[in-house]
């Protein structure tokens, strides 16, 4: 079988306008591996919410983008404070982002809701003070 | 219809229009961009006064068929040069978001 096919991103967890590249550079990458445009998208969304995240929060991270045959794995990693109340961070509608974050039109508290709603499996490993690594699957 | 019948049917000023003949099969409203993440369907018109960087990544992600900024909101012009890059269509009109909706509604009937 051959290699699975991967690619890893530096966040720049400053740059608040390049926020969402890597995203839609993934989104181009499937695009040209002819994937299904329903999984493209779920993908894109999940990627883009987490990476998101990760400037808004964390300063930035890494992300890293797995095609296997039957699935694609995202790995987003940070470190940043680690998440609290991973139940409540899950709500719809809740969130801890500052004002200047919301005048930006996010911090809408719909980001890992709406990650999980694009993906078959999330995982998240949080700790306090020394990160978070997300990890989301989603099938063919 | 196509954005560029949109555009023309409702008089938008078109700020960057790489795509006229893309397809408008429906719309969506908001301004909070992880609840347009959520809830925009490809070949949507998406109206919203939300004007930075981040609605070009959204509306690429979402596959929306083009924004429509609402109540004379722009986009800069490094901003615009991005949408252009990245094939996003972008109008504008001096309506507020709730007339825009119904106007456009009443086009895709």
């Amino acid at each position: 079988m051959s290699a699975p096919l991967k690619l890893h991103f530096d966040i720049d967890g400053e740059n608040f306008t390049s926020a969402g590249e890597a995203s839609v550079k993934v989104k181009k990458w499937l695009r040209q591996l002819g994937l299904p445009q329903d999984i493209i998208r779920r993908v894109a969304i999940a990627m883009y919410e987490g990476e998101i995240n990760m400037v808004i929060h964390a300063s930035g991270g890494y992300a890293e983008v797995t095609v296997f045959p039957d699935r694609i794995e995202i790995i987003l990693c940070d470190k940043g404070p680690g998440i609290k109340d991973v139940e409540l961070a899950m709500q719809a509608g809740y969130s801890t982002a500052p004002e200047r974050i919301r005048s930006l039109g996010f911090g809408a508290g719909m980001g890992l809701p709406n990650m999980k709603a694009n993906s078959d499996t999330m995982k998240i490993n949080t700790e306090i003070g020394v990160g978070t690594t997300i990890t989301m699957t989603v099938n063919m | 219809m196509t954005a560029g019948e949109l555009a023309q049917e409702l008089s938008l000023n078109i700020l960057c229009l790489p795509h006229p003949e893309r397809e408008v099969t429906g719309g969506f409203a908001g301004d909070l961009l992880s609840w347009v993440m959520g809830g925009a369907k490809e070949g949507d018109a998406w109206v919203t006064i939300m004007s930075n960087l981040n609605v070009v990544a959204v509306a690429s992600l979402c596959d929306t068929a083009c924004v429509v900024l609402a109540s004379d909101t722009v986009l800069d012009e490094k901003d615009l040069k991005t949408a252009e890059e990245k094939e996003i269509n972008v109008l504008n009109s001096p309506l507020p978001e709730f007339e825009l909706c119904v106007k456009i509604g009443e086009l895709l009937k």
